[in-house]
């Protein structure tokens, strides 16, 4: 018999693999608001079953925390198994063997870190502070919009229904029908059976197909008038529920057009402006007061505002850019990527026809700068990145399509400095060759390589590096900062400034679209509040009934773009809609959380807020 | 209309039906356990699980909607081991000790298991134990709850409390009061829906009929039983009488055969409260400048809880009236004990009531001024029942037998305080000759009646009109009070109570899951109040007696006195 042979890739092993997948399928399915202590014990059974036995800490060490967890969710733990669980896991975490134990028990020390009140709670009233959430899309969505519901609206046709359920919480449909970085999908219950539904992709088919949706009528006016600073996503969902509650919204835009970082900051082909008006129209028509080039600090005061208004919602974004602090930056033909996108949307393109770019940056406005290069005509465009390909906070799809447009990405670069000619004109980026290292703050963090300085020869440096808070005026005029972000309450109010509340990019720093319209939602509300208010928004429809017949295990349906060598010519939409028979079937997926489950008992719906 | 089959029978029901709704239409009977009918619809037992043709899962009835050329089966294989799966599943985490348990021989659970046939459970037991204080007087059993979540829906949806919540996940899933304090420590009513509702017996008032037995016994005291309006137009569910035996006077009789020296009726307390109540609402009425308007009525001790807990600042509106279970209480340990000769802490008081939230009343200190205790010991309607059985009293064969005397004597107006509605038409019964010096006609009130949770009138006595509005259950109540203090409604006069239906539907009633007696129950007291002579409170002799001989009149110093409180002052 032969020394060696090749082994089978048996059955078992295989029917066991396929469990783990549809096991992280669950994982990533996971609902908001389970017990985390519950959780710690079920991973410890996981881990245990993991676990060769060989060794003490991880054989029975794991089975012993596990028991005392149990003893906790039972009602019958106390402050003394508290210690005891925590001294085991750190003993466990010192000496077992191999990773299977010691990354188990690293697992217990930092839940019972993050959930202390959690563990207490059980010790104290046998019960935990968790809060089970039922509609994952709904809980995930910042602005909280019934994705159930209009997915339901859309699968029955009724477009303008889903349009109007959509702006009960985001008048921004069109928008986020193309950009929104969907956090919903994230946890959709239907990754357990296949894939997550294409939220975002059905929206789009609303928005497409629904007619002209006019805005709900404004409730009686209230005599109250509010200041908006900032024309941008968040202001202006601010603005619309104002309006829609009675009270008169004037908007303070510094730019010439309203949007913000919608109109400045996203290509056209991502955004067309036809979508990104037909939201602002909408807004607009509820009565809206707009005062464009109107720059607050400059034009008018802070101080101003608050005496000639009832409140005033500070919302000015993050539109400065950050600079990558090296040696030549200033040379002619260093070009920041938010002025590029800025003049990208005007009519003052700039022609990179026949020039070598470098993006430096790894998010997506990295991307956009990137793709936005090759269709200004460049040779050629390569992206510098300090880390990884995977490290990048770009969407994944957005890295793949700047690829499939013929652009290099050349990760594990640092730059270092800009080279330029006699007439100051860039002619390259050095760059120091990094290797990724050691996990440090939750990422692995790159170190010089052994390697030397590379030159990567180029007509043009875009910086996509990061942009900060242009706040310096609203910090003099007495609102809190923190850096440069301003600072408030969870409600959106400012402690130190009677009737002025903030929010969006400008307290968050850089983020999404859908986080600025939460925003905006969260300080119309207050502000309602605060000027002695309660009005209620609601879409005053109703969803159609759950269907009890689901759709069995299917595909979920991705949108496609135009193909790259047309699209990468032009500024017009890259990504295509779905087709009908498509958008039956996604929306026949849906598992409908907003009625089975937990939600049948609770949570199902908010009608109104 | 939809057309579908059931069963191989062809039916035809309006869109939107449940399949349980239109089998029962089709004389199919299909089980349930958590469900309750608009109230807790959730799908959480999985016990009425069909068949549906063309669908791969089991399809819960209770909340599916039928669809036309729909072909359900509801007794196959599948569903028959489907539904005993599930039953097996939820003994196994419920400690059946049937015999002891209160709800022996009325327990859903029970029923279910027998009629499946389960004699054993392959599963082990593991029910939750968790603490109690079992002072309060609602109790729970934790290793009985079945986790079926309808205190919690009813708590939420039709007394707007919230004071159940659903805690945990997985297996460790469990219920608690909102944020885990103690019952009395959060805003419970005290109300008792959630008793009233339990399918089996992990909640339950706390059974205080031991201590009855033991005063009977103690040769020291002289128990006085004050029997609630509402208790008489239930009572006899509990013994399985019919409504023609389970009449006033036999319920008096049957109490004096447990041995009680003294039956009496708080339904001479109710007209009592009426004289007082309706003296202060005429007061406030003519006197509106330096009155608070409107009055509410202050009888449910489950409102006045609401109203302390959710509306505090509106506490002020409440007549400073007690209740009549405490009214009885003071009169029978000051006026009463004197005619008996005796002091007042020789006298025993107990009242029967077809309510949980009385037990906290009584205990309230704020509210006991003739003695430490004006009422020793609240019965529920189900606690009385239980009593009679544990003496084995042949109730069916006992002769009738009248209350005892005074504070026995009642008018129909006294009866009708069982019933959502009744304490405002008793008291413009009264209110009306007080303002006129003449009788109105007996039902010229009538329109207040009904089950309606939130009714409005108004009538005009001597040029005056009055605006009265009528709301039974919190959640109206909520909404009502919503109105009051916004200013969108306005009234004269409220009553409050806090169960649907008024006391008839009160929290301490006998209990039959998935049947609502309470316009039946309320029926019988409207037909008690025609066939009364008396039918005004003010003409009630042994109240006028009560005035003359010792209280003097309406609102005087003695009334005062034993009569009225602060609830704004009470304990909660």
């Amino acid at each position: 018999m032969s020394r060696l042979s090749i082994t089978p890739w048996e059955n078992s092993q295989r029917t066991i693999d396929d469990l783990y997948a549809d096991m992280e399928r669950r994982i990533s399915a996971a609902p908001c608001g389970n017990c985390p202590v519950e959780l710690t014990s079920a991973f410890l059974k996981l881990c245990l079953a993991q676990s060769c036995g060989k060794c003490v800490p991880c054989r029975i060490g794991l089975d012993r925390l596990s028991d005392l967890l149990d003893r906790l969710l039972d009602g019958d733990g106390s402050e003394e198994d508290l210690e005891t669980i925590l001294r085991s896991a750190q003993s466990i975490v010192d000496s077992a063997d191999c990773a299977i134990g010691f990354e188990a028990a690293q697992m217990v020390l930092d839940g019972y870190v993050a959930f202390r009140d959690d563990y207490l709670a059980h010790v104290a009233q046998g019960s935990c502070t968790a809060n089970f959430k039922s509609v994952p899309c709904v809980e995930l969505c910042p602005a909280h919009v019934d994705a159930p519901g209009y997915i339901s609206l859309v699968g029955e046709g009724r477009y303008d229904d889903a349009i109007r359920l959509i702006r009960k919480d985001n008048p921004f449909p069109s928008v986020c029908a193309l950009v929104c970085e969907h956090p919903c999908e994230t946890h959709c219950r239907r990754s357990i059976v296949d894939a997550p539904l294409n939220i975002r992709g059905i929206k789009r088919f609303a928005v497409d197909n629904s007619g002209d949706v006019p805005a709900p009528p404004c409730a009686p006016a209230t005599g109250k008038h509010v200041a908006i600073v900032g024309g941008g996503p968040s202001g202006l969902t601010a603005a619309y529920f104002l309006s829609l509650m009675g009270h008169k919204v004037t908007v303070f835009e510094k730019k010439a057009e309203l949007g913000g970082m919608l109109c400045y900051g996203i290509p056209l082909y991502r955004l067309p402006a036809a979508y990104l008006n037909r939201d602002i129209d909408c807004i607009l028509s509820t009565g809206v007061e707009v005062k464009l080039e109107c720059c607050v600090g400059v034009d008018v005061t802070m101080e101003e505002l608050r005496r000639d208004y009832d409140s005033v919602y500070v919302a000015i974004g993050a539109t400065m850019h950050k600079k990558l602090g090296i040696p030549g930056e200033d040379s002619a033909g260093v070009i920041s990527a938010i002025q590029l996108l800025d003049h990208s949307v005007r009519d003052v393109k700039p022609d990179f026809t026949g020039m070598n770019v470098v993006v430096v940056g790894g998010g997506n406005v990295a991307m956009d700068a990137t793709r936005i290069s090759v269709r200004l005509g460049a040779k050629s465009v390569k992206c510098v990145y300090r880390r990884r390909v995977s490290d990048m906070t770009a969407l994944e799809e957005e890295i793949a399509g700047a690829m499939a447009e013929g652009c290099e990405i050349l990760p594990l670069k640092a730059p270092v400095r800009i080279t330029a000619d006699e007439y100051g004109r860039v002619t390259g980026l050095v760059v120091q060759p990094q290797v990724i290292g050691e996990v440090r703050g939750g990422r692995p963090a790159p170190r010089d390589a052994n390697q030397p300085e590379e030159l990567i020869p180029c007509d043009v440096v875009l910086v996509a590096v990061g942009q900060v808070v242009d706040s310096k005026s609203f910090a003099a005029s007495g609102m809190p900062t923190n850096r440069d972000n301003l600072i408030t309450a969870d409600d959106g109010s400012i402690p130190e400034l009677e009737g002025v509340f903030s929010g969006g990019d400008c307290v968050s720093g850089p983020a999404t679209v859908i986080l600025a319209v939460a925003a905006g939602k969260v300080a119309a509300a207050s502000i309602d509040e605060y000027l002695g208010c309660h009005t209620d928004i609601s879409a005053n429809l109703e969803v159609p009934p759950a269907p009890f017949r689901l759709q069995g295990a299917t595909g979920r349906v991705d949108l496609t773009e135009r193909e790259a060598s047309w699209r990468k010519n032009d500024f017009e939409l890259m990504e295509n809609s779905m087709s009908e028979q498509e958008m039956h079937q996604e929306c026949s997926r849906c598992l409908r959380c907003d009625h089975y489950g937990h939600a049948g008992f609770k949570g199902g719906r908010s009608a109104k807020w | 209309m939809v057309t579908l089959t059931i069963d191989k029978r062809s039916v035809t029901v309006p869109e939107g039906t449940t399949i349980l709704d239109a089998a029962k239409q089709a004389d199919i009977h299909i089980p349930t356990l958590c469900y309750l009918r608009d109230i807790n619809e959730v799908g959480a037992c999985r016990v009425c699980a069909v068949e549906v043709e063309g669908v791969n899962k089991l399809a819960t009835a209770c909340n599916t909607l039928v669809e036309n050329d729909m072909v359900v089966h509801t007794n196959t294989p599948r569903v028959r081991i489907a539904r005993k799966t599930n039953v097996e599943l939820i003994l196994s985490q419920h400690v059946d000790h049937c015999v002891t348990c209160v709800r022996s021989g009325n327990c859903s659970l029970q029923k279910l298991s027998k009629d499946m046939n389960i004699q054993s459970v392959p599963y082990e037991l593991d029910a939750q134990e968790r603490p109690w204080d079992n002072s309060l007087p609602i109790l729970r059993d934790s290793s009985k709850c079945i986790k079926c979540l309808r205190c919690v829906s009813v708590c939420d949806r039709v007394q707007s409390l919230g004071v159940w919540e659903v805690t945990g996940s997985g297996a460790h899933t469990t219920l608690r009061v909102h944020g885990g304090p103690k019952m009395n420590e959060a805003n419970c009513a005290f109300c008792g829906q959630c008793v009233a509702h339990c399918p089996v017996g992990a909640l339950r008032e706390r059974d205080d009929t031991e201590k009855v037995f033991d005063a009977l016994m103690d040769p020291e005291k002289e128990v006085v039983f004050q029997i609630a309006p509402a208790v008489r137009g239930a009572w006899g569910e509990m013994l399985d009488l019919s409504p023609e035996l389970a009449t006033e006077k036999r319920m008096a009789a049957a109490v004096r055969a447990l041995g009680v020296k003294h039956v009496l009726d708080t339904t001479f307390a109710a007209d009592l409260t009426i004289m007082e109540e309706s003296s202060e609402f005429v007061e406030r009425l003519t006197h509106p400048e330096e009155s608070i308007l409107p009055q509410f009525t202050s009888c449910c001790p489950g409102w006045v809880r609401f109203l302390r807990t959710e509306f505090p600042h509106l506490v002020p509106h409440l007549s400073s009236a007690k209740s009549p279970q405490q009214m009885f209480g003071a009169i029978a340990k000051s006026y009463y004990a004197k005619l008996l000769g005796k002091n007042p802490e020789d006298i025993f008081c107990v009242s029967v009531m077809p309510c949980i939230a009385k037990k906290y009343e009584a205990d309230v200190p704020e509210v006991n001024n003739a003695s430490e205790k004006d009422v020793d010991v609240v019965l529920t309607a189900r606690e009385l029942g239980r009593m009679i059985r544990a003496c084995h009293i042949n109730v069916a064969s006992l002769p009738e037998e009248d209350f005892d005397h005074p504070l026995g004597a009642s008018s129909g107006a006294g009866v009708i305080f069982g019933v959502t509605g009744g304490v405002m038409e008793a008291a413009l019964r009264t209110a009306y000759w007080q303002i006129t010096g003449e009788n109105p006609p007996p039902d010229a009130f009538q329109e207040v009646r009904g089950q309606k949770p939130w009714k409005e009138a108004s009538f005009t006595i001597q040029g005056t009109t009055v605006r009265l509005a009528v709301v039974s259950g919190l959640s109206s109540a909520r909404a009502l009070m919503e109105a009051v203090q916004s200013g969108q409604a306005e009234y004269d006069f409220i009553e409050v109570m806090a169960c649907p239906g008024g006391c008839s539907g009160g929290g301490g009633q006998p209990i039959h899951d998935g049947v609502n007696l309470t316009t039946e129950r309320a029926e019988r007291l409207y037909a008690l109040d025609a066939a009364n002579e008396i039918r005004f409170s003010h003409e009630n002799p042994e109240i006028k007696a009560l005035y003359k001989e010792y209280l003097d009149k309406p609102l005087s110093y003695k009334s005062h006195e034993l009569l009225h409180t602060n609830q704004a002052d009470w304990t909660l």
